[in-house]
């Protein structure tokens, strides 16, 4: 075979290469925040307006800056994120006079059965829909529960991945309500 | 009556024409949305759920189409197994049909290539030496006897 016959050959089989490392690579997990934190960085946290679970209209965590926010993100099907809800909801009454509020993201869930499930739990804090977890892959969500502490500016400044526990959020939040905004 | 019997049947030949959705004749065209495989095969508490969602649609006498639009307003794009033609999902459509039409020049290119290449002629036989010929000869001459 004349050389001529191998360069469709080779641009071809570069270009398929190329295609199955970028979307293997954009579907792969970000741990920059992980890794900011670990080196004692505080990360921006990322802003979107999403659609309110169970009311009209959009909402983003830009609409609570000043406060202290717990970032959760669940869903109704998770069974770890029905059971760490309780002490998120008691959470969120305990740090409300002191600027804080926990804003659940829910993920990959039926609106219908996030409500019922909400309801059954007797959650007041406010929730917002990821439908397809777009949002959460901006912060490297990978799996659920996983919530995000983000100070009264705005930026990550601790995160959880799995359950969150009274110990890690009297270790880690409570220092970040003392803060000013 | 005669309108009215019309009527009825009219309304139910169209119910025969379009048969009642079931849960496998989604399941197998729906992706689970966590573990990313088909619904069918899935045994994950959000494949249930979504389970759960296509059978209430079903009780609501919603369509096949009506029931994945659904689903795709309450999980995402991702729930279904078709991949979309746009962004990346795109390559899932173009590749098989690049690679057919890359594989259909390739074996047009080689069918020039060989219907140039002059036939090449047929080996001389080799010389037989003398001792052989002999032989031959005696052997056909016996075969015509």
């Amino acid at each position: 075979m004349r050389p001529r016959l191998y360069w469709p050959i080779t641009l071809a089989a570069a270009a398929l290469i190329a295609l199955l490392t970028y979307g293997v690579a954009s579907n792969g997990t970000d741990t920059s925040i992980d890794q900011a934190l670990a080196d004692g960085k505080r990360v921006e946290a990322p802003v979107k307006d999403l659609p309110r679970l169970g009311d009209t209209g959009t909402a983003s965590l830009a609409d609570q800056k000043g406060k202290v926010v717990v970032l959760n993100v669940w869903a109704s099907w998770c069974d770890p994120c029905q059971s760490e809800m309780p002490l998120l909801q008691r959470t969120h009454d305990r740090i409300a006079a002191r600027g804080g509020v926990v804003l659940g993201i829910d993920t990959q869930d039926s609106p219908e059965a996030a409500l019922d499930f909400l309801r059954e739990k007797n959650i007041t804090f406010p929730s917002l829909r990821d439908r397809d977890r777009e949002y959460g892959r901006k912060f490297g969500v990978a799996a659920y529960p996983e919530t995000f502490l983000i100070d009264r500016t705005g930026k990550i400044a601790a995160l959880k991945r799995g359950p969150v526990t009274q110990e890690w959020l009297d270790q880690e939040l409570d220092p970040l309500l003392e803060e000013k905004a | 009556m005669r309108v009215l019997l019309a009527l009825i049947l009219v309304l139910g030949l169209t119910a025969a024409a379009e048969p009642k959705v079931t849960l496998p004749d989604i399941e197998d065209e729906v992706m689970c949305v966590e573990c990313r495989t088909a619904l069918n095969v899935s045994t994950a508490p959000v494949a249930d759920q979504e389970r759960a969602f296509i059978r209430e649609k079903i009780a609501q006498g919603l369509t096949k189409q009506e029931i994945k639009d659904a689903l795709v307003d309450a999980y995402g794009p991702d729930v279904l197994a078709t991949p979309e033609a746009k962004g990346f999902d795109l390559s899932a459509w173009l590749i098989p049909g690049a690679l057919v039409a890359a594989f259909a020049v390739g074996v047009a290119l080689l069918a020039r290539r060989w219907r140039r290449t002059p036939a090449s002629p047929e080996p001389d036989a080799p010389e037989l030496d003398p001792a052989d010929a002999r032989r031959l000869d005696s052997e056909l001459a016996a075969f015509d006897r």
